[in-house]
């Protein structure tokens, strides 16, 4: 059986004046029916480029994606539009993904009218079905996106994307704008969805206690490379990549009493553009060495568990 | 009380547009001692950085209005000064570190020159003396520097920050508002400014309110806790209070809402509902609506407040975790 979906070695550049910003740079995973990716980082290490490349807003530098195992690499306009019925994304800011000129059943209609599959009584009454999965009341049908708080904006959005029934969902940072009360009920909503439909989602997050609680597997990213993937538990359990180390210790527990020792890395994130051959974290790392200037290759270190770091073993043993 | 740097006493603070009256501020009682890092935590919309902006009198008025309270610096009421006696407080007794340091420096000018102006403005010294302090700043914050002379945008996101923390420290402030200061930033940055902020703090025991929807960065750096819902102080205690006990219904809320690195529950549990609207607040407790310990009383009044241990406080009728 084919997974759903499989992304090989996808590499996406951007020409700049100064060379090739390497905003992803060989990734390679697969997800299947009704599973929950995970993809963490710090912001400009490629990971809203990741997902915007596989959907195909963004033309690939090289690698390919299959769905349920065709390749849709390089589709034609007839078999993108096919495509895109199948994957959608939700935008980070419900702010600003919003038409402000469209109510909220304009909003939620748009993609029903460009299918053209439906007719308007049809779509009508899927908008009405489409506003109750999410959770927003009738009465908002005639509101615009101004009138309605960053929670239901965000509900909206999550309706927009569901509405083709699509397979596939990027989640584009769905919960970072929204308060802690509102951001559980969405992440709650989500999880409702997924069990009832299927889905299966990309979540890409820069925050570590949501994508631990809604993932499977998580990818962590670091400068347009995957240097550590692994089932959620096992990551946070035993991580084996020193930056996966440092970010992890580096979130802030909401408990006074178990207060963990910091892993402070020195200085910051470094330029994507035309990046040594090495290990890109190389510079920030307390564990680098000579031999860390050569290329690094993730390595299956145990059963789905995969670090792209040439001295995990030597960090790790003690 | 001698110890205590700041006093807020009843502070109602509205926002008057046409359409409306906002009530932002509801009679907030705080106390600040001398050293002390409170922490200010609440959703979007609750206050905080309204409280913040009255402290340094920054707010705009209009829309803004005072319509009561006091706030009083060292046995000083702020609310009576002139604006000129203002100006010689702002940033060099209170000082401020802004939300999003993208927007908080001038784009147009060297960092070094905006953090020795503040030094210049409130000290008679020269201009190169000035300079010289503000080397020294930038280098406390972990700056080379070699750096005084270069633009806000040849700095990554976390030194911009660092940047508004030497400016906002560079007269040995009394009382640091930190608004959000870590919000912007990514986790690992986070780390380095909130390590950084704790040891400033310690070195020059400045006061702090740190301002944060994040109970995670409060239960790192600060002493004691205030939880502000639609505009009120609901709960207040030091941080052992706050984290081991919470009692307001909100605080429980707030909580239950965060997804727990240790926990393996299937769902979340959040607050259901959303903020009253502060244009037409309910008379009685503002939480009642969203609360699941509601009762009979709680829509008559606003409930008093009630120390439930000495020194932790309650804004409800009905206190106590539902575990």
């Amino acid at each position: 059986m084919s997974a759903l979906l499989e992304v090989r070695n996808l590499k996406k550049y951007f020409k700049t004046g100064g060379g090739a910003l390497h905003a992803v740079d060989d990734i390679s995973f697969t997800l299947d029916e009704g599973k929950t990716l995970g993809v963490v980082g710090e912001s400009g290490c490629g990971k809203t480029t990741l997902g915007r490349a596989i959907l195909h807003l963004l033309d690939i530098t090289s690698g390919q994606v299959f769905y349920e195992g065709r390749d849709i690499t390089n589709p034609n306009k007839s078999e993108l539009k096919a495509i895109r019925e199948k994957m959608q994304i939700i935008f980070q800011d419900p702010f600003s993904s919003l038409n402000p000129r469209m109510s909220v059943s304009e909003a939620i209609m748009e993609p029903l009218l460009l299918q053209g599959k439906l007719s308007k009584a049809d779509i009508m009454s899927e908008v009405r079905v489409l506003m109750d999965t999410v959770g927003i009341a009738e009465r908002f049908e005639n509101s615009y996106p101004h009138e309605l708080d960053g929670g239901r904006r965000q509900r909206i959005g999550i309706a927009r994307a569901l509405s083709l029934k699509p397979k596939f969902i990027v989640c584009d940072e769905p919960v970072s704008a929204l308060d802690v009360s509102i951001q559980a009920q969405i992440i709650n909503l989500m999880l409702d969805l997924q069990a009832e439909r299927g889905l299966a989602y990309m979540f890409v997050t820069h925050d570590l206690s949501v994508v631990k609680y809604i993932s499977d597997d998580i990818m962590v990213m670091y400068l347009g490379q995957s240097v550590e993937k692994a089932p959620s538990d096992e990551l946070f359990s035993n991580p084996l990549h020193p930056y996966t180390k440092a970010l992890l210790s580096a979130i802030p527990v909401p408990d006074i009493h178990n207060k963990t020792k910091r892993i402070i890395m020195q200085g910051e994130i470094t330029s994507p553009i035309n990046p040594k051959p090495g290990c890109r974290f190389m510079a920030r790392c307390q564990h680098a060495s000579e031999e860390c200037a050569n290329p690094q290759t993730l390595f299956e270190s145990s059963p789905n568990h995969f670090v792209a770091c040439c001295k995990y073993k030597e960090i790790n043993k003690e | 009380m001698a110890d205590n740097l700041l006093e807020i006493r009843d502070l109602v603070v509205e926002y008057h547009t046409d359409d409306a009256i906002i009530h932002a501020v509801n009679g907030v009682n705080l106390n600040v001692k001398k050293g002390e890092t409170i922490g200010l935590v609440g959703e979007t919309g609750a206050g905080k950085t309204t409280i913040a902006r009255s402290i340094l009198r920054i707010l705009q008025t209009p829309p803004a209005k005072f319509c009561g309270g006091n706030i009083i610096l060292n046995g000083e009421d702020i609310m009576n000064k002139s604006e000129k006696e203002m100006r010689r407080i702002r940033g060099n007794k209170i000082s401020m570190i802004f939300q999003d340091p993208m927007t908080a420096l001038n784009p147009i000018e060297k960092v070094g020159f905006q953090i020795a102006e503040a030094i210049g403005l409130h000290n008679k010294i020269t201009k190169s003396e000035a300079e010289r302090r503000a080397c020294d700043m930038l280098e406390m914050v972990g700056i080379p520097m070699e750096r005084f002379g270069e633009y806000p945008h040849q700095f990554s996101g976390g030194m911009k920050q660092r940047v508004v923390i030497a400016m906002a420290l560079a007269c040995n402030p009394e009382l640091l508002l930190a608004d959000e200061p870590t919000t912007a930033l990514d986790v690992t940055i986070q780390a380095q400014v909130l390590e950084m902020m704790q040891s400033l703090k310690e070195n020059l025991g400045t006061s702090v309110i740190l301002i944060t929807h994040d109970l995670g960065v409060v239960a790192d750096i600060c002493d004691s806790v205030a939880v502000i819902y639609a505009g009120s102080i609901v709960e207040y205690g030091t941080a052992e209070h706050i984290f081991d006990n919470p009692s307001h219904p909100y605080t429980v809320g707030l909580f239950n809402s965060l997804p727990k690195l240790n926990s393996t529950e299937p769902r979340l549990k959040p607050i259901k509902g959303l903020m009253p609207d502060p244009t037409n607040l309910p008379k009685g407790c503002a939480f009642c609506e969203r609360c699941p310990k509601a009762a009979d009383g709680c829509a008559a009044g606003a409930p008093a407040v009630l120390e439930i241990e000495p020194g932790h406080f309650v804004k409800c009728l009905n206190p106590g975790g539902d575990d």
